[in-house]
Protein backbone atom coordinates (compact mmCIF):
# COMPACT_ATOMS: atom_id res chain seq x y z
CA UNK A 1 0.00 0.00 0.00
CA UNK A 2 2.68 2.46 0.66
CA UNK A 3 5.28 3.40 -1.88
CA UNK A 4 8.27 1.68 -1.49
CA UNK A 5 10.19 4.63 -1.96
CA UNK A 6 9.01 5.75 1.76
CA UNK A 7 9.16 2.69 3.16
CA UNK A 8 12.76 2.29 2.64
CA UNK A 9 13.46 6.00 4.24
CA UNK A 10 15.33 4.51 7.19
CA UNK A 11 12.60 5.15 10.26
CA UNK A 12 14.41 6.90 13.18
CA UNK A 13 14.93 4.41 15.99
CA UNK A 14 14.79 7.06 18.01
CA UNK A 15 10.88 7.66 17.99
CA UNK A 16 10.86 5.17 20.18
CA UNK A 17 12.77 7.19 22.74
CA UNK A 18 10.99 10.04 21.93
CA UNK A 19 7.80 8.60 22.86
CA UNK A 20 8.83 7.68 25.80
CA UNK A 21 10.17 11.10 26.67
CA UNK A 22 6.55 12.27 26.02
CA UNK A 23 4.89 9.87 27.55
CA UNK A 24 6.66 11.22 30.88
CA UNK A 25 5.56 14.13 32.99
CA UNK A 26 7.96 15.90 34.96
CA UNK A 27 11.14 15.49 32.77
CA UNK A 28 13.41 18.35 32.60
CA UNK A 29 14.09 17.91 28.62
CA UNK A 30 17.12 19.36 27.62
CA UNK A 31 15.76 17.64 24.34
CA UNK A 32 13.95 20.48 22.65
CA UNK A 33 14.92 21.56 19.39
CA UNK A 34 12.58 25.33 19.31
CA UNK A 35 13.53 28.06 21.59
CA UNK A 36 12.00 28.35 24.70
CA UNK A 37 11.07 32.29 24.34
CA UNK A 38 7.61 33.18 22.99
CA UNK A 39 8.00 34.98 19.99
CA UNK A 40 8.20 38.89 20.46
CA UNK A 41 5.33 40.61 21.44
CA UNK A 42 5.74 43.37 18.55
CA UNK A 43 5.32 40.05 16.43
CA UNK A 44 2.25 38.48 17.90
CA UNK A 45 0.48 41.61 17.96
CA UNK A 46 1.14 42.22 14.44
CA UNK A 47 -0.60 38.57 13.84
CA UNK A 48 -3.33 39.84 15.94
CA UNK A 49 -4.28 42.60 14.24
CA UNK A 50 -3.27 41.04 11.15
CA UNK A 51 -6.61 38.76 12.03
CA UNK A 52 -8.44 41.88 13.05
CA UNK A 53 -8.11 43.81 9.70
CA UNK A 54 -9.78 39.93 8.12
CA UNK A 55 -6.06 38.99 6.81
CA UNK A 56 -7.38 35.51 5.94
CA UNK A 57 -6.61 34.83 2.62
CA UNK A 58 -4.11 33.48 0.72
CA UNK A 59 -1.31 35.30 -1.01
CA UNK A 60 0.65 35.18 -3.99
CA UNK A 61 2.56 31.45 -4.20
CA UNK A 62 6.38 32.88 -3.92
CA UNK A 63 5.17 34.85 -0.80
CA UNK A 64 4.04 38.87 0.05
CA UNK A 65 5.88 41.06 -2.11
CA UNK A 66 6.26 43.35 1.38
CA UNK A 67 7.84 40.32 2.97
CA UNK A 68 9.88 39.75 0.25
CA UNK A 69 11.56 43.48 -0.28
CA UNK A 70 11.68 43.51 3.61
CA UNK A 71 13.51 40.33 3.67
CA UNK A 72 15.91 41.52 0.63
CA UNK A 73 16.69 44.50 2.11
CA UNK A 74 17.64 43.10 5.18
CA UNK A 75 19.79 40.72 3.43
CA UNK A 76 21.68 43.84 1.79
CA UNK A 77 22.08 45.73 4.61
CA UNK A 78 23.38 42.70 6.72
CA UNK A 79 25.46 40.87 4.28
CA UNK A 80 25.68 43.45 1.60
CA UNK A 81 24.29 40.35 -0.24
CA UNK A 82 21.33 41.24 -3.08
CA UNK A 83 18.51 39.18 -4.05
CA UNK A 84 15.66 40.42 -6.35
CA UNK A 85 12.91 40.37 -4.50
CA UNK A 86 10.55 39.97 -7.77
CA UNK A 87 12.20 36.60 -8.89
CA UNK A 88 15.01 35.73 -6.28
CA UNK A 89 13.59 35.10 -2.98
CA UNK A 90 10.40 32.56 -2.40
CA UNK A 91 8.69 32.54 1.23
CA UNK A 92 8.23 28.77 2.26
CA UNK A 93 6.21 27.37 5.51
CA UNK A 94 9.38 27.56 7.36
CA UNK A 95 13.00 25.71 5.97
CA UNK A 96 11.83 22.45 6.12
CA UNK A 97 9.49 23.37 3.29
CA UNK A 98 11.89 25.65 1.51
CA UNK A 99 14.73 22.28 2.54
CA UNK A 100 12.22 19.72 0.68
CA UNK A 101 11.68 22.15 -1.98
CA UNK A 102 15.37 22.69 -2.81
CA UNK A 103 16.29 19.32 -3.08
CA UNK A 104 13.03 17.87 -4.98
CA UNK A 105 14.06 21.04 -7.75
CA UNK A 106 17.90 20.46 -8.14
CA UNK A 107 17.97 16.34 -7.05
CA UNK A 108 17.21 13.82 -9.51
CA UNK A 109 16.87 9.81 -8.93
CA UNK A 110 20.55 7.85 -8.51
CA UNK A 111 22.01 11.56 -7.96
CA UNK A 112 24.22 11.59 -5.67
CA UNK A 113 24.10 14.39 -2.49
CA UNK A 114 26.47 15.32 0.08
CA UNK A 115 25.38 15.23 3.46
CA UNK A 116 27.54 16.57 6.41
CA UNK A 117 27.18 14.09 9.59
CA UNK A 118 26.54 14.31 12.17
CA UNK A 119 23.52 15.93 10.19
CA UNK A 120 19.79 17.61 10.82
CA UNK A 121 17.85 13.96 10.39
CA UNK A 122 15.09 15.89 7.40
CA UNK A 123 18.48 15.75 4.90
CA UNK A 124 19.35 12.51 4.05
CA UNK A 125 15.18 11.34 4.21
CA UNK A 126 14.55 14.22 1.69
CA UNK A 127 17.24 12.88 -0.81
CA UNK A 128 16.29 9.62 -0.46
CA UNK A 129 12.65 10.33 -0.88
CA UNK A 130 14.03 11.87 -4.69
CA UNK A 131 15.84 8.12 -4.81
CA UNK A 132 19.35 10.12 -4.65
CA UNK A 133 22.31 8.67 -2.89
CA UNK A 134 23.35 10.11 0.69
CA UNK A 135 27.25 10.39 0.42
CA UNK A 136 28.37 10.86 4.12
CA UNK A 137 30.87 13.18 4.96
CA UNK A 138 31.34 12.57 8.39
CA UNK A 139 33.20 14.70 10.90
CA UNK A 140 35.11 14.34 13.89
CA UNK A 141 35.08 15.77 17.50
CA UNK A 142 38.60 16.01 17.05
CA UNK A 143 38.21 18.49 14.26
CA UNK A 144 35.99 20.56 15.70
CA UNK A 145 33.32 18.87 13.98
CA UNK A 146 33.94 20.81 11.17
CA UNK A 147 33.98 19.52 7.40
CA UNK A 148 37.53 17.88 6.60
CA UNK A 149 38.51 19.30 3.32
CA UNK A 150 40.61 16.24 2.41
CA UNK A 151 37.50 14.46 2.41
CA UNK A 152 35.36 16.84 1.24
CA UNK A 153 37.88 16.48 -2.32
CA UNK A 154 37.79 13.04 -2.14
CA UNK A 155 33.77 12.86 -1.70
CA UNK A 156 33.49 15.33 -4.78
CA UNK A 157 35.45 13.24 -7.17
CA UNK A 158 32.17 11.64 -7.50
CA UNK A 159 30.50 14.57 -8.85
CA UNK A 160 27.63 14.97 -6.98
CA UNK A 161 24.61 16.81 -7.88
CA UNK A 162 24.50 19.13 -4.66
CA UNK A 163 26.18 19.26 -1.11
CA UNK A 164 23.80 20.48 1.94
CA UNK A 165 25.39 22.36 4.54
CA UNK A 166 23.77 23.75 7.69
CA UNK A 167 25.63 26.19 9.85
CA UNK A 168 25.42 26.84 12.92
CA UNK A 169 24.54 23.27 12.69
CA UNK A 170 22.20 21.39 14.32
CA UNK A 171 23.09 18.93 16.16
CA UNK A 172 26.79 19.94 17.03
CA UNK A 173 26.49 24.34 16.92
CA UNK A 174 29.59 24.61 14.95
CA UNK A 175 29.91 27.55 12.37
CA UNK A 176 32.36 28.13 10.22
CA UNK A 177 34.59 31.35 9.54
CA UNK A 178 34.78 33.54 6.38
CA UNK A 179 38.17 31.71 5.63
CA UNK A 180 37.32 28.11 6.24
CA UNK A 181 33.92 28.78 4.18
CA UNK A 182 36.32 30.15 1.43
CA UNK A 183 38.24 27.19 1.27
CA UNK A 184 34.89 24.85 0.88
CA UNK A 185 33.90 27.25 -1.42
CA UNK A 186 37.39 26.80 -3.26
CA UNK A 187 36.93 23.22 -3.51
CA UNK A 188 33.00 23.05 -4.81
CA UNK A 189 33.84 25.64 -7.40
CA UNK A 190 36.38 23.20 -9.26
CA UNK A 191 32.91 21.08 -9.96
CA UNK A 192 28.94 21.84 -10.80
CA UNK A 193 27.80 21.06 -7.55
CA UNK A 194 24.95 23.06 -6.25
CA UNK A 195 25.02 23.90 -2.18
CA UNK A 196 21.91 24.14 -0.44
CA UNK A 197 22.85 26.05 2.63
CA UNK A 198 20.49 25.65 5.60
CA UNK A 199 21.34 28.86 7.74
CA UNK A 200 18.26 28.64 10.22
CA UNK A 201 20.53 29.37 13.32
CA UNK A 202 22.04 32.52 11.73
CA UNK A 203 20.76 34.80 13.83
CA UNK A 204 22.10 32.59 16.81
CA UNK A 205 25.71 32.92 15.76
CA UNK A 206 28.25 33.77 19.52
CA UNK A 207 31.33 34.10 18.18
CA UNK A 208 32.81 36.34 15.27
CA UNK A 209 30.01 36.69 12.45
CA UNK A 210 27.93 34.43 10.07
CA UNK A 211 28.42 34.71 6.61
CA UNK A 212 26.15 33.37 4.42
CA UNK A 213 27.74 30.73 2.17
CA UNK A 214 25.98 33.05 -0.79
CA UNK A 215 28.14 35.99 0.46
CA UNK A 216 31.46 34.46 -0.52
CA UNK A 217 31.15 35.70 -4.25
CA UNK A 218 29.06 36.13 -7.21
CA UNK A 219 29.39 32.33 -8.40
CA UNK A 220 28.89 30.84 -5.05
CA UNK A 221 25.57 32.80 -4.74
CA UNK A 222 24.30 31.19 -8.45
CA UNK A 223 24.67 28.11 -7.16
CA UNK A 224 23.88 28.56 -4.10
CA UNK A 225 20.28 27.77 -2.44
CA UNK A 226 20.38 30.44 0.81
CA UNK A 227 17.75 28.59 3.06
CA UNK A 228 16.63 31.10 6.12
CA UNK A 229 13.54 31.42 7.98
CA UNK A 230 12.06 33.36 11.49
CA UNK A 231 12.06 29.71 13.47
CA UNK A 232 15.07 29.60 15.63
CA UNK A 233 16.47 33.41 15.95
CA UNK A 234 13.14 35.11 16.16
CA UNK A 235 11.39 32.25 17.93
CA UNK A 236 8.22 31.63 15.71
CA UNK A 237 8.48 28.11 15.13
CA UNK A 238 5.07 28.14 15.40
CA UNK A 239 4.17 30.99 12.56
CA UNK A 240 6.07 28.30 9.98
CA UNK A 241 7.38 31.01 8.15
CA UNK A 242 11.07 30.98 5.84
CA UNK A 243 12.25 31.68 2.57
CA UNK A 244 14.51 30.60 -0.13
CA UNK A 245 17.17 32.56 -2.07
CA UNK A 246 18.46 31.50 -5.09
CA UNK A 247 19.02 32.30 -8.80
CA UNK A 248 15.32 33.05 -11.04
CA UNK A 249 15.83 29.67 -12.80
CA UNK A 250 15.91 27.49 -9.31
CA UNK A 251 13.80 29.95 -7.42
CA UNK A 252 10.90 29.53 -10.38
CA UNK A 253 11.24 26.14 -10.21
CA UNK A 254 10.96 25.56 -6.63
CA UNK A 255 7.78 27.80 -6.88
CA UNK A 256 6.42 25.43 -9.45
CA UNK A 257 6.19 22.69 -6.75
CA UNK A 258 5.22 24.89 -4.12
CA UNK A 259 2.12 26.38 -5.55
CA UNK A 260 0.96 23.12 -6.40
CA UNK A 261 1.50 21.47 -2.64
CA UNK A 262 1.60 24.42 0.01
CA UNK A 263 0.52 26.64 -2.41
CA UNK A 264 1.34 29.53 -0.07
CA UNK A 265 3.02 30.56 3.76
CA UNK A 266 0.35 31.35 5.80
CA UNK A 267 -1.01 34.99 5.62
CA UNK A 268 -0.87 35.95 8.96
CA UNK A 269 2.48 34.31 9.54
CA UNK A 270 4.29 36.53 6.80
CA UNK A 271 2.92 39.45 7.70
CA UNK A 272 4.16 39.07 11.58
CA UNK A 273 8.07 37.82 9.82
CA UNK A 274 7.86 41.30 8.10
CA UNK A 275 7.70 42.85 11.48
CA UNK A 276 9.98 40.47 12.59
CA UNK A 277 12.59 41.80 10.85
CA UNK A 278 12.37 45.30 12.33
CA UNK A 279 12.63 43.20 16.03
CA UNK A 280 16.25 43.28 16.24
CA UNK A 281 16.71 44.86 19.83
CA UNK A 282 14.27 41.69 20.73
CA UNK A 283 16.53 39.08 18.76
CA UNK A 284 19.66 40.80 20.37
CA UNK A 285 18.13 40.06 24.18
CA UNK A 286 17.76 36.28 23.30
CA UNK A 287 21.10 35.72 21.71
CA UNK A 288 22.75 37.34 24.99
CA UNK A 289 20.47 34.99 26.95
CA UNK A 290 21.31 31.82 25.18
CA UNK A 291 25.54 32.87 25.44
CA UNK A 292 25.00 32.87 28.44
CA UNK A 293 23.29 29.94 29.04
CA UNK A 294 26.24 28.56 26.57
CA UNK A 295 29.20 29.62 28.59
CA UNK A 296 27.16 27.91 32.11
CA UNK A 297 26.09 24.42 30.60
CA UNK A 298 29.31 23.68 28.43
CA UNK A 299 31.36 24.69 31.18
CA UNK A 300 29.64 22.17 33.24
CA UNK A 301 29.39 19.12 30.94
CA UNK A 302 33.14 19.56 30.78
CA UNK A 303 33.64 19.71 34.09
CA UNK A 304 31.85 16.91 34.88
CA UNK A 305 33.42 14.57 32.43
CA UNK A 306 31.47 14.75 29.27
CA UNK A 307 33.57 16.46 26.79
CA UNK A 308 31.82 19.26 25.01
CA UNK A 309 33.21 21.44 21.80
CA UNK A 310 32.44 25.20 22.28
CA UNK A 311 29.24 25.39 19.93
CA UNK A 312 29.64 29.17 18.09
CA UNK A 313 25.84 29.30 17.62
CA UNK A 314 22.83 27.58 17.42
CA UNK A 315 21.49 25.97 20.79
CA UNK A 316 23.17 22.66 21.22
CA UNK A 317 26.07 21.25 22.45
CA UNK A 318 27.21 17.83 20.98
CA UNK A 319 28.67 16.26 24.12
CA UNK A 320 30.81 12.89 24.25
CA UNK A 321 30.22 9.88 26.32
CA UNK A 322 33.51 8.42 25.24
CA UNK A 323 34.39 7.95 28.22
CA UNK A 324 31.65 6.28 30.15
CA UNK A 325 31.97 3.64 27.47
CA UNK A 326 28.37 3.61 26.97
CA UNK A 327 25.90 3.80 24.17
CA UNK A 328 23.89 6.77 23.79
CA UNK A 329 20.47 4.94 23.87
CA UNK A 330 21.46 2.98 27.20
CA UNK A 331 22.98 6.26 28.24
CA UNK A 332 19.51 8.70 27.37
CA UNK A 333 17.31 5.88 28.96
CA UNK A 334 19.57 5.86 31.94
CA UNK A 335 19.17 9.40 32.30
CA UNK A 336 15.59 9.63 31.69
CA UNK A 337 14.62 6.44 34.11
CA UNK A 338 16.93 7.35 36.57
CA UNK A 339 17.66 11.06 36.69
CA UNK A 340 13.96 12.69 34.75
CA UNK A 341 16.15 14.49 32.46
CA UNK A 342 16.07 14.09 28.64
CA UNK A 343 18.59 14.45 26.36
CA UNK A 344 18.42 13.24 22.82
CA UNK A 345 20.79 9.86 21.42
CA UNK A 346 23.12 10.77 18.95
CA UNK A 347 22.71 8.35 16.78
CA UNK A 348 19.27 10.04 15.72
CA UNK A 349 21.93 12.58 13.84
CA UNK A 350 24.34 10.20 12.26
CA UNK A 351 24.79 6.37 13.45
CA UNK A 352 28.45 6.82 13.90
CA UNK A 353 27.75 9.04 16.74
CA UNK A 354 26.39 6.56 19.48
CA UNK A 355 29.14 8.03 21.87
CA UNK A 356 27.33 11.45 22.22
CA UNK A 357 24.11 13.14 23.11
CA UNK A 358 22.72 16.12 22.01
CA UNK A 359 21.91 18.72 24.77
CA UNK A 360 19.89 21.81 24.12
CA UNK A 361 19.73 24.56 26.12
CA UNK A 362 17.05 26.52 25.04
CA UNK A 363 16.19 26.09 28.46
CA UNK A 364 15.22 28.14 31.94
CA UNK A 365 18.97 28.81 33.69
CA UNK A 366 17.42 26.91 36.43
CA UNK A 367 16.53 23.76 34.82
CA UNK A 368 20.03 23.57 33.12
CA UNK A 369 21.50 23.72 36.58
CA UNK A 370 19.69 21.24 38.21
CA UNK A 371 20.05 18.97 34.80
CA UNK A 372 23.88 19.17 35.71
CA UNK A 373 23.43 18.27 39.11
CA UNK A 374 21.35 15.17 37.89
CA UNK A 375 23.57 14.37 35.16
CA UNK A 376 26.30 14.17 38.19
CA UNK A 377 24.60 11.83 40.20
CA UNK A 378 23.81 9.36 37.09
CA UNK A 379 27.79 10.02 36.54
CA UNK A 380 28.88 8.75 39.45
CA UNK A 381 26.36 5.78 39.91
CA UNK A 382 28.22 4.94 36.69
CA UNK A 383 31.34 5.43 36.69
CA UNK B 1 22.74 47.45 31.97
CA UNK B 2 25.58 45.12 32.04
CA UNK B 3 25.48 41.36 32.02
CA UNK B 4 25.90 41.52 36.05
CA UNK B 5 23.01 43.92 36.96
CA UNK B 6 20.60 42.35 34.03
CA UNK B 7 21.12 39.02 35.94
CA UNK B 8 21.19 40.73 39.58
CA UNK B 9 17.70 42.18 38.42
CA UNK B 10 15.69 38.71 37.27
CA UNK B 11 17.35 36.75 39.99
CA UNK B 12 19.31 38.09 43.38
CA UNK B 13 19.40 35.22 44.85
CA UNK B 14 22.38 33.83 41.90
CA UNK B 15 25.51 32.61 43.72
CA UNK B 16 28.43 34.38 42.78
CA UNK B 17 29.93 31.31 41.52
CA UNK B 18 26.88 31.07 38.90
CA UNK B 19 27.47 34.34 38.19
CA UNK B 20 31.00 33.59 37.09
CA UNK B 21 30.25 31.27 34.97
CA UNK B 22 27.12 32.68 33.43
CA UNK B 23 29.36 36.34 32.35
CA UNK B 24 32.70 34.43 32.13
CA UNK B 25 34.38 36.98 34.53
CA UNK B 26 35.92 35.57 37.54
CA UNK B 27 34.72 35.56 41.21
CA UNK B 28 37.02 38.30 42.52
CA UNK B 29 36.10 40.48 39.30
CA UNK B 30 32.61 40.18 40.08
CA UNK B 31 32.65 40.50 44.00
CA UNK B 32 34.02 43.52 43.07
CA UNK B 33 31.80 45.09 40.73
CA UNK B 34 28.55 43.62 42.69
CA UNK B 35 30.31 45.86 46.15
CA UNK B 36 30.78 49.04 43.77
CA UNK B 37 27.27 48.48 42.52
CA UNK B 38 26.25 48.69 46.59
CA UNK B 39 28.42 51.58 47.48
CA UNK B 40 27.26 53.73 44.35
CA UNK B 41 23.78 53.35 45.14
CA UNK B 42 23.21 51.51 41.89
CA UNK B 43 21.93 48.42 43.57
CA UNK B 44 19.65 49.42 45.86
CA UNK B 45 18.33 46.51 47.96
CA UNK B 46 17.68 42.97 47.18
CA UNK B 47 14.21 42.04 47.40
CA UNK B 48 11.89 38.92 47.20
CA UNK B 49 8.32 39.22 44.97
CA UNK B 50 5.66 37.58 47.41
CA UNK B 51 2.61 36.71 46.22
CA UNK B 52 0.34 37.60 49.09
CA UNK B 53 -2.54 35.71 47.96
CA UNK B 54 -1.49 32.94 47.94
CA UNK B 55 -0.29 33.20 51.55
CA UNK B 56 -2.99 31.89 54.15
CA UNK B 57 -4.26 34.21 56.62
CA UNK B 58 -2.44 36.96 54.86
CA UNK B 59 -4.45 40.34 55.43
CA UNK B 60 -3.56 43.59 54.14
CA UNK B 61 -4.49 45.73 51.44
CA UNK B 62 -2.47 47.86 49.44
CA UNK B 63 -3.63 51.58 47.84
CA UNK B 64 -2.25 53.51 44.89
CA UNK B 65 -2.81 57.46 46.48
CA UNK B 66 -3.30 60.49 43.69
CA UNK B 67 -2.14 63.59 45.76
CA UNK B 68 -2.22 67.14 44.73
CA UNK B 69 0.11 69.24 46.20
CA UNK B 70 1.37 72.71 46.15
CA UNK B 71 4.88 73.20 45.07
CA UNK B 72 6.95 75.23 47.36
CA UNK B 73 9.31 78.26 46.19
CA UNK B 74 13.19 77.41 45.09
CA UNK B 75 12.77 73.46 46.19
CA UNK B 76 9.65 72.78 43.81
CA UNK B 77 8.06 69.14 44.64
CA UNK B 78 11.01 67.76 46.95
CA UNK B 79 10.46 68.97 50.69
CA UNK B 80 6.88 68.15 50.06
CA UNK B 81 7.52 64.89 48.69
CA UNK B 82 10.16 63.97 51.53
CA UNK B 83 7.40 65.10 54.02
CA UNK B 84 5.64 62.28 52.51
CA UNK B 85 7.68 59.56 52.00
CA UNK B 86 8.92 59.68 55.38
CA UNK B 87 5.97 58.04 56.60
CA UNK B 88 6.29 54.24 56.98
CA UNK B 89 3.29 53.33 55.45
CA UNK B 90 3.91 54.65 52.24
CA UNK B 91 6.40 52.26 50.09
CA UNK B 92 6.72 54.06 47.14
CA UNK B 93 6.59 57.69 46.34
CA UNK B 94 6.85 58.54 42.77
CA UNK B 95 6.58 62.26 41.20
CA UNK B 96 3.78 62.48 38.26
CA UNK B 97 3.51 64.34 35.15
CA UNK B 98 -0.42 64.82 34.56
CA UNK B 99 -3.45 65.81 36.39
CA UNK B 100 -1.85 65.27 39.99
CA UNK B 101 2.04 65.45 41.09
CA UNK B 102 2.43 62.50 43.43
CA UNK B 103 1.88 58.66 43.37
CA UNK B 104 2.23 57.10 46.53
CA UNK B 105 1.92 52.68 47.16
CA UNK B 106 0.54 52.44 50.72
CA UNK B 107 0.29 49.67 52.71
CA UNK B 108 -1.99 48.77 55.36
CA UNK B 109 -3.87 45.54 57.43
CA UNK B 110 -7.12 47.07 56.11
CA UNK B 111 -9.15 49.90 54.80
CA UNK B 112 -9.62 51.50 57.81
CA UNK B 113 -5.63 51.88 58.47
CA UNK B 114 -4.85 53.13 55.24
CA UNK B 115 -8.31 55.38 55.89
CA UNK B 116 -6.82 56.78 59.04
CA UNK B 117 -3.34 57.48 57.57
CA UNK B 118 -5.14 59.69 54.52
CA UNK B 119 -7.47 61.44 56.65
CA UNK B 120 -4.96 62.02 59.66
CA UNK B 121 -1.91 62.37 58.41
CA UNK B 122 -1.56 62.72 54.86
CA UNK B 123 -4.88 64.93 54.17
CA UNK B 124 -4.20 67.56 56.83
CA UNK B 125 -0.60 68.83 55.58
CA UNK B 126 -0.81 72.51 54.60
CA UNK B 127 0.85 71.45 51.13
CA UNK B 128 -1.70 68.65 50.89
CA UNK B 129 -4.20 70.22 48.17
CA UNK B 130 -6.49 67.20 47.74
CA UNK B 131 -6.08 63.56 47.45
CA UNK B 132 -7.95 60.57 45.64
CA UNK B 133 -7.32 57.03 47.07
CA UNK B 134 -7.47 54.00 44.82
CA UNK B 135 -7.50 50.64 47.18
CA UNK B 136 -6.11 47.33 44.90
CA UNK B 137 -8.72 44.74 44.19
CA UNK B 138 -6.44 42.02 42.52
CA UNK B 139 -2.75 41.65 41.20
CA UNK B 140 -2.48 39.96 38.11
CA UNK B 141 1.60 40.81 37.25
CA UNK B 142 3.82 42.50 39.77
CA UNK B 143 7.65 43.25 38.47
CA UNK B 144 7.49 41.13 35.30
CA UNK B 145 6.07 38.31 36.54
CA UNK B 146 2.62 37.14 36.24
CA UNK B 147 0.88 36.33 39.23
CA UNK B 148 -2.36 34.67 37.67
CA UNK B 149 -2.04 31.56 36.22
CA UNK B 150 -1.41 30.98 32.39
CA UNK B 151 -2.05 28.94 29.86
CA UNK B 152 0.24 25.98 29.88
CA UNK B 153 3.52 26.23 27.13
CA UNK B 154 2.81 23.73 24.37
CA UNK B 155 6.42 22.54 23.60
CA UNK B 156 7.18 19.06 23.02
CA UNK B 157 9.58 18.00 25.05
CA UNK B 158 11.41 16.50 22.29
CA UNK B 159 11.92 17.13 18.77
CA UNK B 160 14.71 17.15 16.19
Amino acid sequence: MISKIVEQVSPSGIREFFDLVLGMPEVISLGVGEPDFISPWRVRERAITALEEGMTSYTSNQGLFVLRRAISNHLKKKYSLAYNPEEEILITAGVSEGFDLAVRTVVEPKDKVIVVSPYYVAYPALVQICSAKVLYLTTRQEDGFKIDPKQLSKLLSQNPKAIILNYPSNPTGVTYSYEELKEIWRLLSKKEVIVISDEIYEELTYEGSHHPFASLSQKAKMRTVFLNGFSKGYAMTGFRVGYACANRRIISAMNKIHSYSALCAPIISQLAAVEALQAQRQVNQMRNEYKRRRDFIVKELNRVGLSTVMPEGAFYCFSSLKKLKIKSMEFAKKLLYDQKVAVVPGTAFGKEFDCYVRISYANSLDNLKESIVRIEALLSKIC
Amino acid sequence: MNDILEILADNARISVGDLAKLTGKNKQTIEKEIKSYENKGVIVKYKTVINREKIKDEKGVVALIEVQVIPQKDVGFDTVAARIYRFPEVKSCYLISGTYDLLLVVEGKDIHTVASFVSEKLAPLSSVKGTVTHFMLKKYKEDGVVLVKEGKNQRLAITY
